[in-house]
This record gives C-alpha cells, structure tokens and sequence, in this order.
C-alpha cells in the first residue's frame, strides 16, 4: 500500500510535480510532525481560550466593578494591537524576564519554551474574541428568563448559571465556530517565534526540496481542512446541545 | 540602568520606528482599497444568477477567507514574478508592494462575504417589488438594493480594516521593513535588556492608538444603524 504511493509520488515527480512529502521519509516525518503540532496548538487554545472567554464574559455580567472594567480593557487591548507583536512581545520581551534553567550539556534553556508562549499569546488573543462572543451570547437570552427564575427562588447567581448560561451558550455557537477559524487561521504565526508547526516545517522543506509551489499548495489544502474540520465539529456540538424549540440558529 | 536613559533611547528610536508605521499605514490604505474592489466583484458573483460565476465566486471567497493570512502572503511573496517588463522597461516589484497584494487578497474574500451579507439582508420584497415595476435585474440592485446595502456594510468594513492594520506587521516575516521590522532593529541594535518590554510597548501602544478609536467609531455606527 505505502509503495503504491511512492510509485505514484515517484511519478508524480517524473512529470513536474515534486512532492517530497510522500516518497522520502525524512521530508514525511517533518511534515506530521509539523501538522501534529498545529494540531495541539489548536486542540489546546481552543480549551483555554473557551475559559477565559467564559470566565471573562461571566466577570462582565455578574460585576459592574473594577473587574468588569479590567476585563473590557483586556479584550480592547488585544483586539486593537497586532497578535504578532504580542508574541514577539510575550517571547522576546517578557520571556527575557523568565527564569533561565539548563540542559543536560550545561546549556542555558529558557524554563518556558516558545511553544508554551505561542500558546499563552494564541489563547489570550482567541480569548478575548470569545469573551465578546460569550458576552453577546448571554446578552441575547431575554431578561424574562431570569426574572421567572428568580421568582422561582432562584439566587441571582444560580440563575445565571442554571438558566441565563445555558441559553446564551447556545446563541454563540456561530460566532464561536468564527473565532476558532480564525484561531485555527492565527496559528501560523506561532512561526514567527520557531515554533515548527506546519507552516514552519512547509517552509523547511521547500527550502530543502525546492518545491515552493507544491508545498505551499498542500499546505493550503491542509488549512482549508483543519478549518472544515473545526466547523464540523463546532456544528456537531451545537446539535447535541439544540434544545427542541429553542433558538433558530 | 535608569528610567530616563531608557525613555530617551526610545525618543531616539522612535522617529524610525514611526517611519515604518507609515508603511503599515501605507499597506494597509492600499490593501482595503484593492481588496474592497475586487471584494465589491467577487460578491456581486456570489448573488449572479449565471451559474458558472456564482459557483466560482463563492468558491473564491470561501477558498480565501479560510486560508491564513500568513499563507497568502507567502504565496504572493514566493509566487509572484520579482520584476516585470512592459515595453523594454524592466520594473521591479518591491517587496512590500507584493505583501500589499497578499493581503488584499483575504481582505476581498472577506468584503466578498460582507456584500452578500448586506445584500441578503435586504427584504425579497422589494426585489419582488421592483420587478413588478419593470426595473431590470441590474437597476434593481444599483438604484435600490446597494444604496440601503452601505450604511449596513459600513461597520463591518471598518472592522476589517481594523482587522487589516493589526496584520500588515506579517509583513516583518517575509523581509518588508516595517514597524514591527524596525523595532526588532532597534532592540536588537540596544544591548540593553531593560530596553525590550518598553519598546514593544511602544509599538503595541502605537497600533491601537490607531486600530481602538476605529474600532469606537465601527460600533457606535453599529449602534446608531440598527434597524431592529
């Protein structure tokens, strides 16, 4: 099975078009490893900033204080300010500050490595879209419905978590599935600071190969799919959850 | 090292990191202007009754507004010829005038979608209304239909501008010496290490002095347009 496919690679080549990835298998591990990566990295921003983006729309509904406002000026600050400069700022200038450690051979490493800071930048960022989302999701559950559980002897905040929080999740499933695009999307990014995730491999490997064109193709291909995929999953999820009569969307 | 040397290196600093602001500003100016356009086409294709081209048109769009940013930048960086020649003059693209283009590129795709959206949202009475009338198809959507479509179209297009302004620094990736570019410079040509944070913050502080009251603007817009 795998020699038919490096066969046809083979030929594919013979005829103009030079796809390392599937016939050598240096060029192939790079590539999964590659892909692998910008799958953990969407896997993993996607649960943190779905809890930021819940904690931060419930600080927002529950408080009108100092924490509501601390938390509106965190989604203007990243929504308004390129997610490559908050990298570059979160790696290069406060990863500066961060505790140094060493390797087995006595080399200086740094304790938290690029990946970890693409995933704090990637989830602070996808965070503060899903704060907004969640922030309208629950602003779209009509005041009716808290005011019937609060006659029923509901306490202000168990209303909102038993009756306001599962209605509004339901109304944020769209733009929800938007912003995980384009977190999926934002992952390229994470090149930037080395961390070599698809784009980065894909980039090695055109450099080795010489097939620009090719890779760069497959590469898209691929994003288009993990995108899909995201949708996908996002619509499974809301039609497990759709409650009979409720919410058009 | 104290505060005041580290506020006066940033002063120093700071008249070159602004002159590559302008080339974001720049980018970005001419990026919304071809992309708008070329969204403008792609999302009068995505409601054409002619089959072929609202099949190629959403496929565009769609193609386009899902691919990263960053990809398409590489594609117009990597992809396009370097230089052209038109009548014996051999002109060389500049590499910023390439990353113009792969941005763009998203920004059509998703103007595409901003178009149909406002289009769709006009009530199909008066669609219906207007051919009754004996207005033509084309009439119909220049003289009727478009008119209601920019008031609605307005903030999301500036929330995609703002959107534009905060990618252009992509651009630093692929070798254009923009701020980002020229912030990087400017550390790296300081060997201080108190020097990063506040340089950084410079530039972070830069762009959303420029992106927030954009962003105000779009949602006070939003607001005051609200049909419902």
């Amino acid at each position: 099975m795998l020699e038919v496919f490096r066969q046809f690679a083979l030929d594919l080549k013979a005829s103009g078009i030079n796809l390392t990835i599937l016939y050598d298998a240096f060029d192939f591990e790079r590539f999964v490893s590659g892909l692998m990566t910008t799958c953990a990295l969407i896997v993993i921003c996607t649960l943190f900033s779905i809890l930021i983006g819940g904690a931060g729309a419930a600080v927002l509904a529950l408080s009108r204080g100092p924490a509501a406002m601390l938390v509106r000026a965190y989604v203007a600050l990243i929504r308004n300010t390129p997610l490559l400069v908050q990298m570059y700022f979160f790696y290069f200038a406060v990863g500066s500050l961060m505790p140094v450690g060493q390797n087995a051979i006595g080399l200086p490493v740094p304790m938290i490595g690029n990946f970890t800071w693409a995933v704090i930048a990637l989830s602070l960022y996808a965070g503060a879209f899903n704060i907004e989302t969640f922030r309208s999701g629950l602003g779209a559950v009509h005041n009716s419905y808290e005011e019937a559980a609060l006659a029923l002897g509901y306490s202000r905040f168990k209303a909102f978590r038993y009756v306001v929080v599962p209605l509004g999740l339901r109304f944020s499933f769209a733009s929800l599935a938007n912003n995980l695009v384009d977190l999926t999307k934002s992952t390229t990014v994470a090149y930037a600071i080395g961390v070599a995730e698809l784009l980065y491999v894909s980039n090695q490997i055109w450099s080795d190969s010489l097939n620009t064109f090719e890779m760069m193709n497959v590469m898209l291909a691929i994003y288009l799919l993990l995108t899909g995929i995201v949708v996908w999953i996002i619509g499974r999820v809301q039609a497990a959850m759709s409650l009979p009569g409720f919410g058009a969307n | 090292m104290s505060e005041t040397t580290i506020l006066t290196d940033i002063f120093r600093w700071l008249p070159f990191v602004l002159w590559g602001f302008a080339l974001n500003i720049l980018m970005s100016i001419l990026a919304i202007m071809l992309g708008t356009a070329a969204g403008v086409f792609l999302g009068f294709g995505q409601i054409s009754h002619v089959r072929l081209i609202g099949r190629i048109s959403r496929l565009a769009t769609q193609l386009f507004r899902n691919a990263p940013w960053l990809v398409l930048l590489f594609y117009c960086i990597f992809l396009m010829p370097y230089s052209f020649t038109v009548s014996g003059v051999t002109y060389n693209v500049p590499s910023w005038l390439r990353a113009t283009l792969g941005f763009s590129v998203p920004v059509a795709a998703n103007f595409s979608e901003i178009v149909r959206g406002a289009i769709g949202s006009i009530p199909k009475g008066q669609w219906e209304a207007a051919e009754v009338l004996g207005y033509t198809r084309t009439v119909t959507l220049f003289r009727i239909i478009l008119p209601q479509c920019v008031t609605r179209m307005l903030p999301p297009w500036m929330n995609l501008y703002a959107l534009l302004i905060t990618a252009t620094p992509l651009a630093s990736i692929v070798g254009v010496d923009e701020a980002l570019a020229r912030t990087q410079a400017a550390v790296q040509s300081e060997v201080q290490p108190g020097f990063l944070i506040p340089m950084y913050l410079t530039l972070l502080t830069m762009f959303f002095l420029y992106a927030y009251p954009i962003s105000r603007v779009s949602a006070a817009l939003e607001r005051r347009f609200q049909t419902v």
